[in-house]
């Protein structure tokens, strides 16, 4: 079940925004629509919630055809990346609006908003109004409202989008727990691909208006489809004639069989890593090769910057494709 | 001042308090509370109608606003008998005055509802209201917030504008500061007594605009 997406196409103008887009979303699961902006992923997330209309395809949810139904219907929760929280009502007010206007029970209501927003941990902010709040509570609270309605999928646009680098990684870490918890089939947008590997049980990278891989995070970082996953995935340098991850190359200052070998042109240290580039002395392979390795290993195989060096790929790296 | 310029202050003080407080004030509390249920429909009407009457809101907004309150004014209280339509002072004031400002205001509720960002029509769609409820419940009450100061301005004018209406023969303020001044010949005294009195009643009105402002804004922090 879950949601099924078959043959989707949506232009705005003379942009095809999405090229027949076929895909199935497992229900209960995690899943990330992971690619750079403009790739289409955020309209295909809209198309789902019923927000934006296909020019083709069908998008069935949960079993149900979603075609010519209007948002309003399709029983979906979203998250919007600025919040779109209701300025005018409280917290509390924000979260029950959906059973309200569903003519819930009050005490029905009241019992639901009180156990959402100890879910979301805001129980002592019922009663401020969202300008009151800070963007990570006020996206949290974004998601309770969108969980109050019971929604068959939650739909989150890149949700941590406006949050500061911290609070993005808090309420990412929340976001994986709070899923574990409620179990809904839930979809997110997102253009940092840490963001994604670290939260979705499954990553479509989307780019162009297409679909470039659907797979596990493991799937998808070792294994990758094509040079956009893996360059789009993390880092990627080119040694020889191939792309490999920068941690992925083995460094020696001994002779040894290499690929290329060069002196240690810059060295630049972050945290517990230090990022080298050599300059490689082979003419047929001019461009200065990136290498990542931790600090200790740094200082166990004694490099210094200027060192010359001999690199090939460590034995077992897989991400390596042909340039 | 002399003293008899002092006698006729004194004398002509309660006159224009009366005009003041059965002319004047309610003469502009009714044209607005009218003027606002009109302005919320045309806006409406531009907004969210079919063609034809976008199109005919259109037109009413651009004829009110392209033509001059006091000759609306004489249309309806000069005009309209020699169609066989014979309406009494006040009333016709009252009909030219709230269908002037509504022209006005229904502008300003179009753009304050214009003014509510898209992500709240996407985000009440997704709970489940449908547009008609999502305009009520979070669009206008949001739009009502964004128009109160231009209103308030509106409102400002429309008391003043109410001296426009001593021309078809309403009592209201200015008319009995017109009539003591003929009497008496002290036309300087007794307009600049209209004028004084127009600038009090206008700056309570400041007064109660800031605080509604400073109410309303508590709630639309950013």
């Amino acid at each position: 079940m879950g949601i099924e997406i078959t043959g989707v196409s949506k232009r705005f103008g003379d942009f095809v925004a999405l090229d027949d887009v076929s895909l199935s979303i497992p229900s209960g699961q995690l899943t990330a629509l992971l690619g750079p902006s403009g790739g289409g992923k955020s309209t295909l997330l809209r198309i789902v919630a019923g927000l934006e209309s296909s020019d083709e395809g069908q998008v069935v949810i949960e079993g149900r055809d979603t075609t010519g139904v209007p948002a309003q219907k399709r029983n979906v929760g979203f998250v919007f990346q600025h919040y779109a929280a209701f300025k005018h009502m409280t917290v509390a007010k924000n979260v029950a609006f959906g059973l309200e206007i569903r003519k819930r029970p009050k005490a029905e209501v009241k019992a639901k908003v009180d156990e959402l927003l100890e879910l979301v941990h805001l129980t002592q902010f019922a009663h401020r109004l969202p300008s009151q709040l800070s963007g990570g509570q006020r996206q949290r609270m974004a998601l309770a409202r969108a969980l109050a309605i019971e929604p068959s999928v939650l739909l989150l646009d890149e949700p941590f989008g406006a949050l500061d680098a911290k609070v993005r990684k808090e309420l990412r870490d929340w976001l994986r727990r709070l899923h574990d918890e409620v179990h809904v089939t839930t979809v997110f947008v997102t253009h940092d691909q840490e963001e994604a590997l670290e939260v979705a049980d499954s990553l479509v990278v989307i780019n162009d208006g297409r679909i470039e891989q659907v797979g596990t995070p493991d799937d998808l970082y070792d294994k990758p489809a094509s040079d956009f996953v893996l360059s789009f995935l993390g880092p990627v340098t080119t040694l020889g004639d191939r792309l490999i991850r920068p941690h992925d190359i083995e460094i020696s200052r001994y002779e040894q069989a290499a690929v290329v070998d060069g002196p240690i042109t810059r060295w630049t240290r972050v945290g517990f890593e230090v990022r080298l580039e050599v300059t490689p002395t082979d003419p047929r392979h001019p461009d200065p090769v990136q290498v990542v390795l931790t600090r200790s290993d740094a200082t166990a195989l004694g490099l210094h910057p200027g060192d010359h060096v001999w690199l090939r790929p460590q034995p077992g790296a897989d991400a390596v494709v042909h340039a | 001042m002399t003293p008899d310029t002092w006698d006729l202050v004194q004398e002509a003080f309660w006159p224009l308090l009366r005009g003041t407080l059965v002319g004047t004030i309610p003469l502009a509390l009714i044209s607005m509370a009218l003027a606002l249920n009109l302005a919320l429909g045309v806006a409406m009407a531009r907004l969210y109608g079919p063609r034809p009457v976008q199109w005919l809101a259109r037109a009413y907004v651009s004829i009110i606003r392209g033509t001059p309150l006091l000759v609306q004014l004489f249309i309806v209280f000069y005009g309209l008998p020699s169609i066989g339509i014979r309406i009494d002072p006040w009333p016709s004031a009252v009909i030219a005055l709230s269908l002037n400002v509504a022209g006005y205001a229904a502008e300003i509720i179009r753009a304050a509802v214009q003014s509510v960002p898209k992500g709240q029509w996407e985000a009440a769609y997704t709970v489940g209201m449908n547009r008609r409820l999502t305009l009520q419940r979070i669009i206008l009450p949001q739009a009502v917030r964004v128009s109160v100061p231009p209103l308030s301005n509106s409102f400002i004018s429309l008391v003043k504008d109410t001296s426009l209406t001593s021309l078809i023969l309403v009592t209201e303020m200015f008319r009995e500061a017109q009539e003591v001044a003929a009497a008496s010949g002290e036309f300087m005294t007794l307009y600049v007594m209209a004028a004084v009195y127009y600038w009090v009643v206008c700056l309570a009105l400041s007064a109660g605009q800031s605080r509604l402002e400073t109410r309303l804004e508590r709630h639309v922090a950013h």
